[in-house]
């Protein structure tokens, strides 16, 4: 009784899981699959379109004589690289039409002309004549007949499809790519972007948990530029940042900070003259983390209030009957609480910086220094129409990430035991 | 009363003054006002002058004529003798040292002779300061956003500064860059596919979500352990590493520049974290409740429908809240899938829209304008349920 039972449930269970797992599967899964393989082919972005077999259907009546009529068909081969195979043609006629003088390669059979055009190369093109004329003497309805669309079919190669593999592609991605550059480039971005987000969350989660007026207010508007859609705080800070009509920099010029216009999205390196040190800062990569900083503290602030809500007053009031000061509770007390959080924060937030691409993408496109692992993802890809070293670059990025996950779980892992 | 507090005070409190001053003067020069400096040397010295006689008065006034005294002391030095100012930036100069000096009041020479005296003075200061400081850098680049949608391209490369807006000009003037995006640009058109992707996303969402979450939670079967813990893992895999895999197989099978198929991916993409939340849900409702249903025979269906349901309100309330702001503000996917305009979500719109560089920037801004607003403000009016879905949610951004 109870076997059945746990199988109906099991049944159930499975009828429940199923869309969604396929979805997810098939969407994200499959994706990351299908990278591997394309990553070891070569592919360009116009390779990936399937050549078609297509007609245009034009019906023309003929002078001088009102029963016939003329059908041209312009076929062509969509492609301009690949040849298709064994091309079929099909055709419906209306009931009371008939072909006269049919081109060898058809034949009609119950009102439908079908043919077969054998291969088409690459940019094939053909103009494809029929005669109809009336079998019952009633003139031809032409509406009808150009309502009615011919049905093409062919075979053709699929590059994806077919085992010519290549190591070219990872070559390209380690060797000519100025692959160091890039990699430094993205974990400068990661790190500091994570680092800041969480620093600037620790602050506003330890002001938010205080009592002030307007606290709830204060709460709702930390959280502001992570609600609201990338692309329009994107373009706002980029107006906000112009050299020469920008907020900002004319700002600075009018309080006299600055006597020259900063290009902060636009120029690589930033000299600052320190003690007779030149020191080089990458000025875009700067403002770029800065924005990064601004969109995703409100997490860190997030998760930090929450656990700073949870931390017992009665800790703080013992603290204060042991005469510490404030600096103290929060080193004795609110770190602590806090570190565990942190922790996990850092993790997550290193992986989503990892692979962040629109933030980048609207503000400079990868220019000045910006081009980080995912920009170069979209670049390969779509800018240069490689596919298939964009897809060597998303496996480049896939096997950091699952680097970096599997020392996220040791790590958690770890913390578990310990507890 | 320490040296050590006195001196921290005196300064610390000054220099909130001083910038609080500061980002009262940036606002008044974003009015058009000439304002070249930001006198730090006079205002740090008023600053400690007020400080101190704030102490040495005590309580022998009445604080509120306290305040009063100071701020009018200090908006006649420095309104009238350092520089000549219209009289509203003198408003705001008196009301921000009213404000002041009701904070600095509570600061007596009894006060700071206590223990810990200076670190509180520095953490209090620090607070105030804090808010001023993130209230403004959060706000403004918004506050930018919706004035320069009011301006004109000519306006604003004559003076950049100038945010003022003229509010005796015609309605239709005033509002131009909306009606120009609206008729032009086919705005209308771009808010109905992103509310169709949006809300199709949410309800697609939930048909898929919920019985999955039911099942994890509540039922037994092989494979569940993995399951749970693959759903996380699954939602680490960011849209980069999807895009080209997907960018090829939907070309092919033609679902590109299609509405239905960024509805997939939306879903796909947050399905995870909305079983995940669910899940959570799900499990803290009692057991004995659908016990009971099934001794009335009800099956799975029903279970989920009578029972699950009603009482899940607030989380499906908030999955399908987070999975709209999603939704809509996706931005990688419509990149790649749509392009043909006839087919843009907003924010793909927007992008569009800036590409050409011909395109005035308020008429940019006036977009940004249409695709903020309602996500602000569903997350202002949702709040509650908004941030259960963000602190679950948020592994991901």
């Amino acid at each position: 009784m109870s076997d059945t039972l746990s199988k109906i449930e099991k049944r159930t269970a499975y009828i429940l899981i199923l869309p969604a797992v396929f979805l997810v599967f098939s969407i994200i899964l499959f994706p990351i699959f299908a990278n591997v393989w394309i990553s070891f082919k070569e592919v360009g972005l116009k390779d990936i379109r399937i050549p078609e077999p297509r007609a245009k259907k034009i019906v023309k009546s003929i002078k001088d004589n009102p029963d016939q009529l003329k059908v041209i068909y312009k076929l062509r081969n969509s492609s301009l690289i690949l040849e298709i195979r064994d091309v079929k043609f099909q055709d419906k006629l209306p009931k009371n039409i008939e072909p006269i003088n049919l081109d060898e390669r058809c034949r009609v059979k119950s009102n439908k002309i079908y043919c077969d055009f054998g291969n088409w190369e690459a940019k094939h093109k053909e103009n494809f004549q029929i005669l109809l004329k009336s079998s019952d003497g009633k003139q031809i309805n032409k509406k009808e007949l150009k309502t009615i669309k011919p049905k093409l079919t062919g075979k053709s190669d699929n590059i994806l499809l077919n085992t010519n593999f290549t190591l070219k592609n990872f070559k390209k991605v380690f060797f000519q790519n100025e692959f160091f550059d890039l990699l430094s480039t993205t974990f400068y971005y990661t790190f500091f972007g994570t680092i800041g987000s969480i620093v600037f969350g620790i602050l506003t989660a330890q002001l938010v948990n205080q009592k002030f007026f307007g606290r709830t207010f204060m709460r709702s508007v930390l959280l502001f530029p992570y609600v609201g859609p990338v692309v329009a705080l994107a373009y706002t800070w980029e107006l906000l940042l112009d050299p020469y009509s920008g907020t900002l920099n004319n700002l600075l010029m009018n309080f006299q900070v600055i006597q020259e216009p900063l290009n902060l999205l636009g120029q690589k390196y930033l000299t600052i003259n320190f003690f007779g040190f030149d020191l080089k800062l990458r000025l875009a990569l700067t403002t770029v983390i800065i924005f990064e900083i601004w969109r995703y503290f409100p997490l860190a602030f997030l998760f930090i209030l929450a656990r700073l809500q949870a931390v017992p007053k009665e800790l703080y009031e013992a603290a204060e009957v042991d005469g510490a000061g404030p600096l103290q509770k929060f080193i004795s007390i609110t770190l602590p609480q806090i570190t565990a959080v942190i922790s996990i924060l850092f993790m997550i937030r290193f992986i989503w910086n990892f692979n962040k691409f629109e933030d980048i993408f609207l503000l400079t496109g990868g220019a000045s220094g910006t081009r980080t692992l995912p920009i170069n993802v979209y670049e390969q890809g779509f800018t240069i129409s490689d596919i298939g070293m964009g897809s060597a670059v998303s496996i480049v990025i896939v096997a950091l990430l699952l680097l970096f996950m599997f020392v996220y779980f040791k790590l958690i892992g770890k913390r578990a035991d310990e507890n | 009363m320490k040296t050590k507090s006195l001196i921290y005070y005196a300064l610390i409190s000054s220099i909130f003054l001083f910038s609080l001053i500061s980002i009262w003067k940036i606002l008044v020069t974003l009015q058009g006002v000439e304002l070249k400096n930001f006198n730090f040397e006079i205002i740090i010295t008023l600053g400690i002058a007020i400080s101190l006689l704030n102490l040495i008065i005590g309580e022998k006034l009445n604080y509120l004529i306290k305040s009063t005294l100071f701020a009018f002391i200090f908006t006649f030095v420095d309104g009238y003798i350092v520089q000549v100012m219209p009289v509203w930036y003198n408003i705001g100069i008196f009301a921000i040292l009213i404000f002041f000096s009701l904070k600095i009041n509570k600061y007596s020479q009894k006060y700071l002779a206590s223990e810990h005296s200076s670190q509180i003075v520095i953490f209090d200061f620090l607070t105030l300061f804090g808010i001023v400081l993130f209230s403004f850098v959060i706000l403004f680049p918004f506050y930018m956003m919706l004035i320069t949608s009011f301006k004109t391209q000519a306006a604003l490369l004559i003076n950049p500064l100038d945010f003022s807006i003229n509010f005796k000009q015609d309605f239709k003037e005033l509002f131009k860059s909306y009606f120009v995006i609206f008729d032009t640009y086919k705005f209308g058109r771009y808010i109905l596919i992103s509310t169709f992707v949006s809300v199709g996303t949410v309800i697609v969402t939930l048909l898929f979500a919920i019985p999955a979450a039911y099942a994890v939670a509540r039922l037994n079967f092989f494979g569940k352990n993995f399951l749970s813990t693959s759903i996380l893992i699954i939602y680490m895999f960011p849209a980069i590493v999807l895009v080209i895999p997907l960018y090829t197989v939907f070309s092919q099978l033609g679902l590109r520049n299609s509405v239905g198929g960024l509805l997939i991916v939306y879903t796909a993409t947050t399905l995870p974290v909305a079983i995940y939340m669910l899940q959570g849900y799900f499990r803290s409702i009692p057991k004995e409740l659908e016990e009971a249903a099934i001794m009335d025979k009800l099956n799975w269906f029903g279970i989920i429908i009578k029972i699950i349901l009603p009482l899940s309100i607030p989380a499906i309330s908030s999955v399908a809240l987070y999975v709209f702001m999603i939704a809509w503000n996706e931005f990688l996917f419509s990149l790649m899938f749509l392009d043909n305009p006839n087919s843009f979500t907003l924010s793909r719109a927007i992008q569009y829209l800036s590409g050409d560089a011909e395109t005035p920037r308020q008429y940019l801004m006036a977009g940004s304008v249409v695709v903020t607003i309602p996500v602000l403000l569903i997350f202002v009016y949702f709040e509650k349920y908004l941030v259960s879905g963000l602190t679950a949610g948020s592994v991901k951004g």
